[in-house]
């Protein structure tokens, strides 16, 4: 799976739990200030996540999850299989 | 004494007269009404004043209780009082609750499943009305958790409120169904650390952990207690859980697929009562005519411990 794969994937969960059109949901944004996404839905966004891509994704991690792209960089390298 | 389908047969409210909005926590807390009812729901909750306690509200909600019933006072055998903010460890709620409605013949006794005790109390109170141990029982959750918050800790004080809700657990009349489901329950003392009050100290709560347990879990345990009572989520009238937060509420009701249920929705005034939430929004669900009699709602409390039970209840 590549990175254009897990970013397409989390859009469409971002747009499932928040409503935000995944066409939105590009690299550079920031969950909190430019998609308006608060922690309650982010543990959400992590739970949805880690079902579709088989990765763990602990509360103390997603503190650190500031932009989408830290998110798909972090699902990338907790071991989505090539 | 005679073994008999156990029901649901009143239901009692006390409700503290002090509103505290979240403009009135805004004084003393970093925090805003529109970031309040973003993360929980929550507008107000309903504050007990110094002189009343979980005895004093355990007592005016559970006589209300016995009124809807229109069961005397006298003829019950059991007294349930689900609670986890008693000031002291001795004596217990249940006896003085007992005493104040005039039950005097029944026994009493306390317990402490956190958020979930209602539910808990409530498979008790079934299970004697069923067993003969008792005829009639009444079941309360009451809390005054003001006594427990750090009103510094915005992350905490914004959710709690005081208050406590009754029912009153009887038999069926001949030939009726039960109409109080089997219990589904479960713990987990791992998480034990996830919402507790050290020796000495105030509420703590992991409030991202909690909502990730309860988003992820609950659902299953709501969908188990349908299937133990023979009945689809998509059967329910209504879903009443434990009013933790507007947030986890909307989860849980989503994953469970109650198509049908009207959802409990009582914390936007209330706050979090911990066990007295349940019995609390199924009173006011009622009150409001948005169940009627007969109607089924699904009950599902979870909390500290980690704890949690639900059952399908048929409405009184």
């Amino acid at each position: 799976m590549t990175e254009q794969d897990i970013l397409t994937g989390l859009a469409e969960i971002v747009q499932e739990i928040t409503g935000i059109a995944a066409d939105r949901v590009t690299p550079e944004q920031s969950f909190a200030n430019d998609l308006d996404i608060d922690s309650l839905s982010m543990v959400e966004i992590a739970t949805a996540a880690e079902d579709k891509f088989g990765v763990s994704i602990p509360d103390a991690a997603i503190d650190d999850l500031k932009t989408v792209s830290d998110a798909v960089s972090y699902i990338a390298k907790a071991g989505v299989p090539a | 004494m005679r073994v008999a389908q156990p029901r649901l047969l009143g239901l009692g409210q006390h409700r503290p007269p002090r509103l505290v909005t979240n403009d009135d926590l805004t004084a003393t807390l970093d925090t805003d009404d529109r970031w309040i009812r973003d993360r929980t729901g929550i507008a107000a909750r309903r504050i007990a004043a110094d002189d009343a306690g979980v005895v004093s509200m355990a007592t005016d909600a559970s006589a209300k209780a016995l009124a809807d019933a229109g069961v005397d006072p006298t003829d019950v055998d059991l007294v349930v009082v689900a609670t986890c903010t008693m000031p002291t460890a001795i004596p217990g709620a249940a006896a003085q609750v007992a005493t104040g409605v005039g039950a005097t013949r029944a026994g009493a006794f306390d317990v402490n499943a956190a958020c979930a005790g209602f539910c808990y109390g409530l498979s008790v109170a079934a299970d004697a009305v069923r067993s003969g141990t008792a005829r009639h029982v009444v079941v309360v959750g009451a809390e005054k958790l003001s006594d427990w918050v750090d009103w510094s800790d915005r992350r905490s004080a914004i959710l709690f409120g005081d208050g406590a809700g009754a029912a009153v657990v009887g038999p069926a009349a001949d030939g009726q169904a039960s109409g109080i489901g089997p219990v589904v329950w479960g713990s987990d003392g791992a998480r034990a650390n996830l919402i507790d009050v050290p020796v000495g100290g105030k509420l703590r709560l992991d409030g991202p952990a909690v909502f990730r347990w309860a988003t992820t879990s609950l659902a299953d345990v709501a969908r188990a207690a349908c299937t133990a009572a023979g009945i689809e989520p998509s059967d329910l009238a209504a879903f009443v859980p434990h009013q933790a937060n507007m947030r986890i509420v909307e989860v849980v009701a989503r994953r469970l697929g109650a198509t049908q249920a009207v959802v409990a929705d009582d914390i936007t005034d209330t706050g979090n009562t911990s066990a007295a939430s349940v019995p609390l929004a199924l009173g006011r669900l009622r009150e409001e005519g948005r169940v009627a009699k007969g109607d089924r709602a699904l009950l599902l409390a979870f909390g500290a411990g980690l704890t949690w039970a639900g059952q399908v209840v048929d409405v009184c």
